[in-house]
């Protein structure tokens, strides 16, 4: 074996990496909450809106979930073009994320509002309850405690799916990673560490998303077993 | 516009439409390989997960290590690592081969995790009462656990497969002749990237939605036998 | 010479103190009660017996044999002998009933199948299933699947029979069937260990009334005197109470 790790060569790029991570949680966070606001107007479609609208949803949702983001935005950063749309990488990276989240995020939220049971507006109503006050009472904290694991997988998903950026040149942790190996040519080094870092922004990620669900959803996930 | 139509001759040709084909057979072969050993050896680790001996204990804590790690790495950047440590071990420097090892290590760790899932949500009370008449922990899972499990575990295993046709497009940055490499093949060599790239989400949409709806049709036969 | 004796036996689940030195001997063809309030402890000595929990200190002996929990071979011995009955039946819900009955005796003591299908058709018939036996458990009422759970624990042939409250998750009506099966048991001299909140069946059957509170033995003595004359304060307030609701 011609090769030996030398990990020492690699580390003093670690904060340059770091900070690649901080845009990395800035995609996710900004495609995931875009996508949770258009998921929404789409799920409100598909609950209460018209056939033909609700067909487009389902149209529009079948497709983004059944082909792959990356080349989803492949097609927005290469197609786009042929009619006159230039986007930027960053940009193309984060609308391409942010349609396919709201594709997902829309079954979620979907499935969140089929989740309310009659029972338990009629209990409200029973109780006197003004709509509004069903809503706050019974319908708003039931929805929470039902979407918040899923909605937290997912998130976790798309904070991992941030790493394609790198294929456009978007300098989060794996561009960086991406840079730094063609200058050093360290390989393994760099891309295991790279590998740690996502690890542990995922584990902290779930670690807070677990303590926020505990204490304000009353929703339960999992860390570990 | 016309110049697209145009081209649709020029693109759709039989050495294309095969070259087609055939990655859209290698990107179906990566997944199906990848979750069928995922699911043979991910059953392993789940099965060896719940032993308590302690003889087992440091394969229960590597288990537990391999699946967390490489449930937590984006896919891209398990495949770039592998890649690049079969560069430096020299065993082989076929990419086919290296993408499959990787997507094999990966769906080992994901569908071993809901595997182990499907395990855990049967009821203690049947382990109680295997127990009680001295069966072993295999035999208890061979005869009573399992066939149970697996209704709670088929969806969402299947569900996994589906998501990972879409995962092995990554494949295609360490250079497998997979359907978003041809993708980019082709628009290299000068064919409009809308034509290109749109054909390639038409051909992964044609893989993936029949399967989404025969999981969804699955999906529903087994929750309406339960009832 | 005693079937079972439970010297200064102390368990816990996690942090829980459940058996706080529990002395107890069981006579061969002994029909020994176990009564208390929730929580006492009564279904922790019966998994205790089963190996379903380990005794963190004390000794238990079968058949004047000392028991080594840490040892996977005691272990199997003694479920050898003794069967248990659980609360919820706890069936195997992938096996129909004639399944459930006869697997453990085929596959576990590998006994010869005919003869073991034969004893489980037998069985069954005794409890009145006869006409069950391809149902699954999920098919079946609360009774019937208590039931089907007692045949299963007989076709075990153990020495010795432990019931776990198996009358307390039945609709009334369906108590009286399965009460009945134990009476028959009963008078074929099995040794059994009941715990059950029926008193007036306890008081029926008992050679021997057990009464725990909060883990500990408060006090032992044969129906008669328990119910009637209790010694302790404990025994005399739970006994009061539970006739009383009657």
């Amino acid at each position: 074996m011609g090769y030996t790790l030398v990990y020492t060569q690699v580390l003093e790029f670690v904060p340059y990496l770091i900070k690649g991570a901080w845009i990395s949680l800035q995609i996710a966070i900004l495609a995931f909450f875009w996508g949770m606001f258009f998921g929404l107007i789409l799920a409100t479609i598909r609950t209460f809106g018209s056939k033909l609208s609700n067909n487009l949803v389902i149209c529009y949702v079948t497709f983004f979930t059944n082909t792959p983001q990356l080349v989803q935005i492949y097609f927005l950063f290469f197609a786009l073009p042929e009619f006159g749309i230039l986007l930027s990488p960053y940009i193309a990276v984060l609308l391409g994320m942010t349609l396919n989240a709201a594709a997902y995020l829309c079954e979620i939220q979907r499935a969140g509002f089929l989740s309310i049971r009659q029972n338990e507006l009629d209990a409200a109503k029973t109780l006197n309850f003004t709509l509004l006050q069903q809503v706050k009472y019974v319908i708003l904290p039931h929805i929470m405690k039902v979407l918040f694991p899923p909605l937290s997988n997912h998130y976790i998903i798309m904070t991992l799916g941030t790493s394609m950026a790198a294929i456009f040149g978007v300098e989060e942790l794996t561009g960086r990673a991406f840079n730094i190996n063609s200058e050093t040519f360290r390989s393994v080094e760099i891309f295991s560490i790279t590998a740690l870092i996502y690890i542990v922004i995922t584990f902290i990620a779930t670690f807070l998303l677990a303590i926020i669900g505990r204490y304000f959803f009353k929703a339960k996930i999992r860390i570990i077993q | 516009m016309e110049r697209l139509i145009e081209e649709i001759p020029n693109f759709f040709t039989i050495w294309n439409v095969i070259f087609l084909a055939k990655a859209m057979g290698v990107t179906f072969l990566l997944t199906a390989i990848g979750c069928i050993v995922g699911f043979s050896v991910g059953g392993l680790l789940a099965i060896f997960r719940k032993t308590k001996t302690i003889f087992l204990l440091p394969l229960r804590i590597f288990i537990v290590f391999y699946t967390e790690i490489f449930r937590r790495i984006p896919f891209l950047v398990s495949l770039l690592l592998f890649f690049y440590v079969f560069q430096i071990i020299k065993i082989s420097d076929d990419l086919f081969l290296i993408a499959t090892i990787t997507v094999c290590v990966i769906a080992t760790a994901y569908i071993g995790e809901i595997i182990r899932s499907g395990i855990e949500s049967i009821n203690q009370t049947q382990w109680d009462a295997a127990a009680a008449m001295n069966f072993t922990y295999y035999q208890t899972l061979k005869e009573i656990i399992f066939p149970q499990a697996w209704k709670v575990i088929l969806p969402p295993a299947f569900g996994f497969f589906i998501m990972f046709i879409k995962d092995t497009a990554l494949a295609s940055q360490i250079g497998v002749m997979e359907l978003t490499f041809a993708a980019k093949v082709l628009n290299n060599k000068g064919f409009s990237p809308l034509l290109s790239f749109g054909t390639i989400l038409i051909l992964y949409f044609i893989l993936s939605f029949p399967l989404d709806r025969f999981g969804k049709y699955m999906e529903k036969k087994l929750a309406s036998n339960r009832n | 010479m005693p079937q079972i004796e439970i010297k200064s036996a102390n368990a816990f689940y996690d942090k829980l103190h459940v058996l706080k030195n529990i002395e107890l001997s069981v006579d061969k063809g002994e029909i020994v009660s176990l009564i208390g309030p929730s929580g006492s402890g009564k279904s922790s000595l019966l998994k205790m017996l089963v190996g379903l929990l380990i005794p963190k200190s004390g000794d238990v002996y079968l058949n004047k044999t000392l028991i080594n929990y840490n040892n996977q071979s005691d272990l199997r011995a003694i479920r050898e002998q003794i069967a248990i009955v659980f609360q919820q039946y706890n069936l195997f819900q992938n096996m129909n009933v004639l399944k459930n009955v006869s697997i453990a005796p085929t596959k576990i003591q590998k006994r010869n199948p005919k003869e073991v299908n034969e004893q489980a058709l037998f069985l069954l018939e005794k409890v009145g299933l006869k006409d069950k036996l391809k149902s699954y458990p999920d098919e079946l009422s609360g009774g019937q699947q208590q039931r089907v759970a007692i045949a299963r624990a007989l076709c075990l042939n153990p020495e010795i029979l432990l019931l776990d409250e198996i009358t307390s998750a039945l609709d009334p009506e369906l108590v009286k069937e399965v009460l009945d099966s134990i009476r028959l048991l009963a008078a074929e001299g099995m040794t059994m260990l009941i715990v059950s909140h029926e008193m007036s069946f306890v008081r029926e059957v008992s050679s021997r009334v057990v009464f725990m509170d909060e883990g500990s033995i408060i006090e032992v003595n044969n129906p008669k005197n328990i119910f009637e004359s209790p010694k302790e304060k404990r025994t005399l307030d739970f006994v009061g109470k539970i006739l009383k609701d009657k």
